[in-house]
């Protein structure tokens, strides 16, 4: 669906089924240079299994328009301008590798209107490498294939992909090819700037599931610890869970595992 | 930091799209020989059928053995996926009927496979849906020939069978000056001497029964989707931007922006007009691509050998092969097919009609059969089998005579293959002196 956000037009996936005000509400936030298709299996999973999903287009992203925010904080307050548009007082909030930044700043700043927190390849910092930034700025298709390399693991690089029929690295190639000049650079220098995410850590009230890659090599398990830690202590506190066998782009790689694992944590489980 | 790096077609040819076996540790790629799939419980079942999980349900739809072959394709070809289906014919079926219905049009080439030109002259007629024909190398008939309905332009990388070579990024800029994607069929060419998507094409197709099996044992068709073409944008193809009441409602773009055909030729086109592949065929085929880009290699080789040596012969007037420098495509070969212009040539013997059949007569290497493509080397006499249905001008337009006679050079022994070609060509001049 689609609804002004923050005075520019937002594209709104709700997972097949029509967005209901009376179920729970999940907001799935995927990452830099993606957008709402990344979140298929899982959206399509908690839609049809009793919450209502708002998967969005950031700005500037995919259908939505607007240019892309520049701060993981921006994000993180547009998220929140998201949830008044859409008339949802509490939600919880999912998030992908930036889109966890966003979702962990999101929860920080509302901490009563947030019920669960899911935060997928996550570390905070989350420092950029020097020669990603630069090709996302210089020399996107470079920035690409650096990404699709470290992103998913070797076994789904060359061998069966998760998805039958599709190769998982070219259809991130060409989502990321989609998105308009400068926005992957735009959202890798938000990633690689926020510095506040530990601090953020200790206002989340909410319950937190950190989602690890076995071989995330963008985000590393051990990477995770200080907000793992951080996020142990505070009133809800916070469990890891590692995904087998799957890079940084756990949700194309294991589909099942994570739809899974976020639909357990939201259902209580 | 090390600089990223993609895998070389030799490594894609022998491994893309497959894992060694989890359960059993196979490492070649398993048949799987089953029309259906078990499902551990019911929640599983209605999660498989709405899309919240990838997977199986009934080999009509896919196969793991079939998706091992979408997949090396795809990565071939540098596509976002692949679809595998019974047959060539298959796959250009389907993508038309995934993008288009009656009151549709396609604007083609006019030098395409007999096949193809029967489906799209005589057949899709029937339903509704028209085809142009336009000379592929001249940009103003593609221009002109687009009207309101017009969904796709299509043609061959090398026409079939005057071998004339498809100007893919000129073809590729028209078609979506009128925001419809080009079709382009590229069994003559394989992805070991051209890609396609990355000279403009939007959607590739194969008879995956010649280069790609190269044993002539297995008929298969292959429809990869290269995901770059915005369906959104051009506002032309509702099937895939308008919820579709014949699956849950939904909307193939708004899934997903870069995989929307291929959800809606699977989940519609495959499930609903059936021309899927067997796993078995798909296992033979696959067995054939392992090797492609050696076979391409030596193919090409043994191709443009001969084609010079029937350039240099009395009898052949005139041989038609881009890798020879008189072809009015050379250079255009040159450009876009720089590892060889295939293996496929034609060539017109003086003498006509009677000289092409003592020509095939005589020949004991070369086999006369209806196909191109096969290890084994192939001659045909098109003007009374492959395009026996269309008019002596629709030939002529097509560049074929009535003593054309076309090749498709395999992999023997060199010397073995102008022996026996100067064995036809003997046999050829003795029928003209009779």
């Amino acid at each position: 669906m689609e609804l002004p956000i923050a005075s520019s037009p937002a594209f709104l996936y709700t997972g097949g089924r029509p967005f209901d005000p009376e179920q729970p509400a999940v907001v799935l936030i995927h990452g830099a240079g993606h957008d709402h298709s990344v979140w298929n299996f899982p959206a399509r999973r908690l839609a049809h299994h009793g919450f209502s999903v708002l998967a969005p287009d950031l700005p500037g992203h995919g259908r939505s328009g607007g240019v892309a925010l520049a701060s993981i904080e921006s994000l993180a307050d547009w998220i929140g301008a998201l949830l008044d548009a859409v008339g949802v007082e509490r939600a919880a909030l999912v998030g992908h590798s930036m889109g966890s930044l966003v979702a962990l700043h999101a929860a920080a700043r509302m901490p009563r209107r947030t019920d669960r927190l899911v935060l997928i390849g996550s570390a905070v910092p989350m420092p950029v490498a020097a020669p990603l930034l630069s090709a996302a700025r210089d020399a996107p298709s470079t920035a690409y294939a650096m990404i699709n390399q470290w992103s998913y693991t070797p076994a789904s690089q060359l061998g069966a992909s998760a998805m039958p029929g599709t190769s998982l690295t070219a259809m991130n190639l060409r989502l990321m090819e989609r998105q308009a000049d400068g926005v992957l650079a735009t959202d890798l220098a938000a990633c690689d700037a926020y510095q506040d995410g530990l601090e953020a850590a200790a206002k989340v009230a909410c319950p937190t599931l950190l989602l690890c890659g076995e071989r995330d090599q963008m985000t590393p398990r051990r990477a995770a610890k200080p907000l793992h830690d951080a996020l142990m202590n505070v009133p809800g506190g916070a469990r890891v869970a590692v995904v087998p066998q799957a890079g940084h782009a756990m949700i194309a790689e294991a589909p099942d595992a994570v739809g899974e694992s976020i639909r357990s944590f939201l259902d209580g489980k | 930091m090390t600089e990223p790096r993609t895998f070389g077609p030799e490594t894609l040819a022998l491994h893309a799209g497959q894992s060694p076996d989890t359960d059993c540790g196979a490492r070649a790629a398993p048949i799987y020989f089953t029309t259906s799939y078990v499902f551990p419980d019911a929640d599983h079942a209605a999660e498989l059928f709405n899309l919240e999980r990838p997977g199986h349900v009934y080999t009509r739809i896919s196969n793991p053995t079939n998706a091992v072959l979408e997949e090396r394709i795809a990565a071939l070809e540098g596509g976002v996926g692949a679809i595998a289906v019974a047959s060539g014919q298959a796959a250009l079926h389907l993508a038309i009927t995934t993008l288009m219905g009656a009151g549709s049009h396609i604007v083609a080439s006019r030098s395409l496979y007999g096949g193809s030109h029967n489906l799209l002259s005589y057949t899709l007629p029937r339903f509704g849906i028209q085809t142009t024909f336009v000379d592929p190398r001249n940009p103003d008939e593609w221009r002109r020939a687009v009207r309101p309905g017009t969904r796709l332009f299509f043609g061959e990388s090398l026409g079939n069978p005057g071998l004339d070579v498809l100007d893919i990024p000129v073809v590729a800029e028209i078609a979506h000056e009128h925001r419809v994607p080009l079709l382009v069929d590229a069994t003559l060419v394989t992805p070991c001497l051209q890609r396609p998507l990355s000279l403009g094409a939007d959607l590739v197709l194969h008879s995956a029964t010649k280069f790609l099996g190269g044993h002539g044992v297995a008929v298969g068709g292959l429809l990869v989707d290269g995901g770059r073409f915005d369906w959104e944008a051009s506002g032309l193809f509702p099937t895939l931007t308008e919820p579709y009441a014949g699956f849950h409602g939904m909307d193939f773009a708004e899934e997903s922006p870069v995989a929307a055909f291929l959800l809606r030729a699977r989940r519609e086109g495959l499930r609903d007009f059936g021309a899927c592949l067997s796993p078995m065929n798909a296992f033979q085929i696959l067995q054939g691509i392992e090797t492609l880009p050696l076979r391409m290699r030596a193919h090409v080789a043994n191709a443009r050998a001969v084609a010079e040596h029937l350039d240099a012969h009395a009898l052949v007037e005139r041989v038609a092969y881009p890798g020879l420098t008189a072809h009015p495509d050379h250079s255009l070969a040159a450009r876009l097919l720089p590892d060889g212009a295939g293996a496929v040539l034609s060539f017109d013997l003086r003498g006509g009609r009677i000289a092409g059949r003592a020509f095939i007569a005589g020949l004991r290497v070369f086999s006369h059969l209806a196909n191109v493509g096969d290890a084994k080397s192939l001659v045909i006499h098109p003007a009374s089998t492959t395009h026996f249905r269309m008019s002596a001008h629709d030939l002529a337009v097509a560049g074929i005579h009535e003593g054309t006679v076309r090749l498709s050079v395999g992999l023997e022994n060199l010397a073995d293959l102008t022996e026996d070609l100067n064995r036809g060509l003997y046999a050829a001049e003795r029928a003209m002196q009779a």
